[in-house]
């Protein structure tokens, strides 16, 4: 089965890979069982955490650490943020894809109502979210160049401007001139998650499509900043893989990222797959609640600058304890099938969601913990 | 006896100015009045025009706003930013920060001057936000700066005076007022800088972090009112090395 097409292999710009292998590189022979609550007290006493700090925090032997880690954190994140937490609010405007990834409700083999937003459907589902206050809005859609074109995504990122003050897009990776034409059209931050870093399940969980190539993927967002964006998103889908490796290397992605371009703004999210709640052996894959805040303070304490979203597939109680503790960023009001605010949902959402609170009802969680909503952190020049 | 700091013209009586951004906005109009501050910063980008939890909408009428320029990258992004500011009824007063450095935020000394330049000729009264570096401040008040503001640490570090030999330097070079900004981590450390001889603080992570917001931008006035009365008063001479020798090294001299 040929698993990329000739014609996506082509299209695809390559840059130096330097990056790329560093991050690789420090994977190599790491062995999280080797960590003692030695180095996990020594990682908490460090100003600027190196590698081995780092993965020391995320270990098995800081789970008996999440106390003084959430500490540390929280010490971190006032001082770079205050209270303030942004709002945002992701949509999706397609869902066609071309990829075949096997934890994915898009896979392209899954018999799932797909559908498209016109522009029309667009401006009133911008319309329906400016509406509920927000001047944040991430646009999302799955990955196919022919019914989600450049030409399409960017016609919908220059009407978010009518609306928005801050415009994200989570699509498809693309090359240097692509990302330079949507920033041109508006569209200054870009998120793209390497799901796993480790490249042989990489390889074994994506079938095919454009999707299967690690490393065009890996550099989707040093091509962003090259082409102009300001600030993007890096993240692994935890419980893939081996969730600590892929949480390091994640890290590791991002603060090398910041240290190739200084000005970009750097941050993480945290995406999980839940274990299966009825299942009695425990794998060491497993992310429960425990595991995903262990990952997210590590990333703090690493990066103290780095924001962190917290999306809706986590429940309200989680979400309402991490934001001013260590997350910078919440989504209210999210809705993942294709549009939905206003119109009729067009296609099956790629996840469901644990938290369908609206805006005020998070502005309200944010007031009575004494944290400061922001609409709007930015101005489009 | 009155005391003012002057900017721009303009005579103000506190010389603890109060950064915003990283605090509940229910809790700006009380902590403006306790602290009895009259400058107030605010990040233009943070002001949500028309929407809601603007922060323009919190601040008293009788404050003036000093919007600054975060979030610009160079020297023409903070002139757009402060041409913006102006347009939207903040006044003259600009604040140039200029950085492209997402991790310690350290203000890029060299656009900085160049937006100074700029604004200064279109008529603000520009306050650059700066590394404490003796030649760049004069470079500064060359252009038309109206005070040059050093950071006395990183920001949000609350590490107080780090650069303080660097900001002695400017205290004592250099014309304009100096405003100790960033890095300012408790009330005794703006003293200290008071003391030396700043003309003005400002302080932002340390007020909004405390526990007692407006509290805690009252302990800030009153600490710099302490230490520009002791700047005033003429600290007690303190030996700096070693105490002096009884046998005095001038007894030599005939004549």
């Amino acid at each position: 089965m040929q698993r990329i097409t000739k014609a996506d292999f082509d299209h695809m710009q390559r840059i130096d890979e330097e990056l790329m292998h560093r991050v690789l590189g420090e994977l190599e022979g790491l062995d999280f069982a080797s960590f003692t609550s030695r180095d996990v007290q020594a990682a908490l006493q460090a100003k600027e955490l190196s590698p081995v700090d780092f993965a020391a925090l995320l270990s098995p032997a800081a789970g008996a650490y999440l106390e003084p880690m959430a500490q540390k954190a929280k010490r971190l994140t006032q001082a770079q943020f205050g209270n303030a937490v942004c709002l945002y609010t992701p949509l999706y405007i397609a869902n066609y894809c071309v990829n075949e990834c096997v934890y994915c409700g898009f896979n392209c083999k899954n018999h799932i109502h797909r559908g498209k937003l016109s522009m029309d459907e667009i401006r009133r589902e911008y319309e329906a979210i400016a509406k509920t206050g927000l001047r944040e809005i991430l646009i999302l859609t799955g990955e196919s160049r022919s019914q989600s074109s450049l030409s399409y995504i960017g016609e919908a990122v220059s009407l978010a401007k009518e609306y928005f003050s801050t415009i994200g897009i989570e699509i498809y990776p693309l090359n240097v001139d692509e990302y330079a034409f949507l920033q041109q059209q508006g569209a200054d931050f870009v998120s793209v998650y390497q799901e796993t870093y480790d490249t042989h399940l990489y390889d074994q969980v994506h079938l095919s499509g454009p999707k299967c190539d690690f490393s065009y993927r890996f550099h989707a967002q040093e091509r962003a900043l090259l082409g102009g964006m300001r600030g993007v998103g890096v993240g692994a889908l935890l419980g893939l893989g081996d969730f600590r490796r892929d949480a390091f290397a994640a890290g590791l992605h991002a603060k090398f990222l910041q240290q190739k371009y200084p000005h970009a703004e750097i941050s993480f999210s945290v995406p999980r797959m839940r274990p299966y709640i009825n299942r009695t052996d425990h794998g060491p894959n497993d992310v429960h609640e425990p595991q995903l805040l262990q990952v997210m303070l590590a990333y703090r304490c690493l990066l103290p600058f780095a924001g962190l979203n917290i999306s809706t597939r986590e429940r309200a109680g989680f979400r309402d304890n991490v934001v001013g503790l260590v997350a910078t960023k919440i989504s209210a009001g999210v809705k993942t099938g294709v549009g939905g605010h206003e119109e009729q949902e067009k296609g099956d959402a790629q996840f469901e969601i644990s938290d369908p609170r609206s805006v005020r009802e998070i502005r309200e969680m944010l007031q009575s913990r004494g944290l400061q909503e922001v609409f709007t952190d930015y101005i489009r020049l | 006896m009155k005391d003012p700091l002057v900017l721009g013209g303009r005579e103000f009586s506190s010389r603890f100015l109060l950064g915003t951004g990283k605090f509940s906005l229910d809790q700006m109009a009380d902590t403006i009045k306790r602290s009895e501050v009259e400058i107030v910063t605010l990040a233009l980008r943070r002001a949500n025009l028309g929407g809601d939890s603007n922060i323009l909408d919190y601040i008293p009428k009788q404050i003036t706003l000093l919007p600054n320029t975060s979030g610009a990258r160079n020297a023409e992004e903070a002139v757009r930013i402060a041409r913006l500011a102006r347009e939207l009824g903040c006044g003259d007063f600009i604040k140039i920060e200029v950085i492209h450095e997402s991790k310690y935020l350290m203000p890029d000394n060299f656009e900085t001057i160049r937006a100074t330049e700029q604004l200064a000729k279109e008529g603000f009264v520009v306050l650059p936000y700066v590394s404490p570096d003796l030649i760049v401040a004069r470079e500064l008040v060359q252009v038309g700066a109206a005070a040059v503001m050093p950071l006395a640490a990183p920001i949000g570090s609350n590490k107080g005076l780090v650069s303080k030999d660097f900001i002695k330097m400017l205290i004592a070079e250099i014309d304009v007022p100096i405003i100790v900004d960033a890095g300012i981590g408790a009330p005794s450390q703006a003293c200290e800088a008071m003391e030396l001889g700043a003309d003005a603080v400002l302080a932002n992570t340390a007020v909004a972090t405390a526990r007692d917001v407006p509290a805690m931008a009252r302990a800030f006035q009153q600490a710099v009112r302490a230490g520009r009365q002791a700047y005033l008063a003429g600290l007690g001479r303190v030996l700096e090395y070693s105490g002096e020798a009884s046998s005095p090294l001038t007894g030599f001299l005939e004549g």
